[in-house]
């Protein structure tokens, strides 16, 4: 019912876009119709523009990630585990959580320059807080009998650690990740829209800069639903790892 | 496994004792970060790293110094605040008013509802370079993007605290005789606060790193146009006196919120969540 509902609103919102510009309510460069966005992108993917600048974007995120979700994971558990790493880490931790992540991206292009490299460096630093923030409170409520079962059931220091804490942890750290996947998109865009030489952000200002604009938006909406598809993707593999609770 | 060794420091002591576990406090709580500072400058002091890739400490320090006393600092704070702040209000006002309509009205809820379980994971940041065409490079659009970001996670918030609201508690003010419209502000509202406050809590840091980034990409001054500009002209001390300025403001906001939320909320008997 709610996906019914949900497709007859996104077809009366396509409609409009399509019959606005078409009937001269909006100007057409600044609305380009839907049916000339979907053109524009069939010319992209022919030209593979799509492809090339698509793929840079993706390797990044997916890097960038990649390292978040690593250190982040071995950062918070080590916190809530082990009394000198929580000292290392919390105070930085509680100082890095209210910078705007976004002032991070000259600092790693002053670093890194335009390339990979720093975008890469730049989603991981932005993307390592959530998860390490999840995986910490996770740990933290970790209860104590099952640890203390663990222990007197003779598991180790470490195996409790992770057959153990690591379990329970991972649903607030499975959200910690969410929350990384989105904010990592926003960084890469934001990034490649203002210092980059290729890559889907850096394809949507140069068309946008030579007022092409039916292509732009054909890259804009490609980046959206990509977003928005790895997200429902996310949340059912979520639901899955997660169903045994 | 010491979970949570920290939380025993809490407990009564003598006098000397609490001196000294408050020097070790202190050094527990900020160790780390005082370590880290002195490593910056001496990397930078001792050449170990370029100091244009890490620019001394102190020569961060006296820059941002330089900058509160010609001025900059104060204007392009003024621009970024301005912006996130107007936009972020916005997003309060008609996220708070929006998300009540959503949890209320089925009418509501069956034309608007959709569009927020899409707009809500959308990376909305990619429809800048939309908006700039629309509404040009000035502070409109700057503001509007920052509502579209920071708008989504009150919604959610306040759709989930108004529906969370115990039944009995309505049904009580209804048979006591109130109208839909004192249950909407006596009732719901409060109730469903400090969800909303929560929600609000999201958006606040959500719309500073937008505002930055519309300041990086359309220049107009603020924080975050100064940081491009000292990027471009390979300023790496202006960049980071830039991050150091923004770390600052973000701090103040979040605790100036959290302040905000414990007063508002000096009623509810919520335990008050950890930072981290």
């Amino acid at each position: 019912m709610t996906r019914l509902r949900g497709g007859i609103g996104l077809l009366v919102l396509a409609l409009l876009w399509e019959l606005a510009p078409r009937l001269g309510l909006v100007r057409m460069d600044t609305l380009p119709p839907l049916s000339a966005i979907f053109l524009a992108w069939l010319d992209l993917a022919r030209s593979g523009d799509l492809w090339t600048h698509g793929s840079a974007s993706l390797l990044r995120a997916a890097a960038g990630v990649a390292i978040a979700i690593v250190a982040g994971t071995v950062i918070g558990i080590g916190m809530a585990a082990w009394v000198p790493v929580r000292i290392v880490f919390r105070p930085l931790m509680e100082a890095f959580y209210p910078v705007p992540k976004s002032a991070l991206i000259p600092v790693t292009a002053l670093w890194l320059g335009l390339g990979d490299a720093s975008k890469v460096t730049l989603i991981a630093l932005g993307c390592i807080l959530p998860v390490a923030i999840g995986a910490y409170n996770g740990a933290r409520g970790c209860e104590r009998v099952l640890i203390w079962s663990g222990r007197s059931l003779g598991a180790g220091k470490l195996r409790t650690l992770v057959d153990v804490v690591v379990p329970s942890a991972l649903p607030e750290l499975l959200n910690g990740v969410r929350t990384a996947l989105a904010l990592s998109l926003v960084l890469l865009v934001s990034s490649e829209l203002i210092v980059a030489k290729n890559g889907l952000g850096y394809l949507i200002g140069f068309l946008g800069g030579s007022g092409i604009y039916d292509a732009m938006f054909a890259v804009v909406l490609t980046i959206a639903i990509f977003g928005l598809i790895v997200d429902r993707l996310y949340l059912r593999y979520v639901r899955s790892v997660l169903s045994w609770q | 496994m010491a979970i949570d060794g920290l939380e025993r420091a809490g407990e009564r002591t003598p006098a000397l004792v609490a001196v000294l576990n408050g020097a070790g406090r202190i050094l527990l709580d900020y160790g780390s970060l005082i370590a880290l500072v002195i490593v910056w400058e001496a990397c930078a002091r001792l050449q170990i790293v370029s100091p244009y890739l890490l620019p001394s400490f102190t020569n961060v320090l006296a820059r941002i110094w330089a900058e509160i006393g010609d001025g900059t600092l104060l204007v392009n704070l003024a621009d970024t605040l301005r912006r996130a702040l107007l936009g972020f209000a916005i997003a309060v006002v008609a996220g708070v008013a929006l998300g009540m309509l959503l949890a209320r009205s089925v009418t509501a809820e069956w034309l608007v509802g959709p569009l927020v379980s899409l707009g809500f994971p959308l990376p909305k940041i990619t429809f800048l370079p939309i908006f700039i065409l629309w509404f040009g490079v000035y502070d409109t659009s700057k503001v509007i993007m920052v509502v579209c970001d920071a708008i989504f996670p009150v919604i959610t918030a306040t759709i989930a605290g108004a529906q969370g609201v115990e039944r009995q508690i309505i049904w009580s003010a209804r048979n006591l005789g109130a109208r839909e419209r004192d249950l909407w502000s006596t009732i719901i509202l409060p109730a469903a606060a400090p969800q909303i406050l929560s929600g609000i809590e999201v958006a606040l840091p959500i719309a500073l790193i937008i505002a930055v980034v519309g300041e990086m990409m359309l220049g107009g001054s603020g924080l975050g146009g100064a940081m491009m500009q000292s990027w471009r002209f390979a300023d790496s001390v202006g960049v980071f006196a830039g991050l150091l300025e923004l770390s600052v403001v973000g701090f103040i906001l979040i605790r100036l919120m959290a302040a905000v939320r414990r007063r508002l909320l000096r009623w509810h008997a919520e335990a008050q969540p950890d930072l981290v």
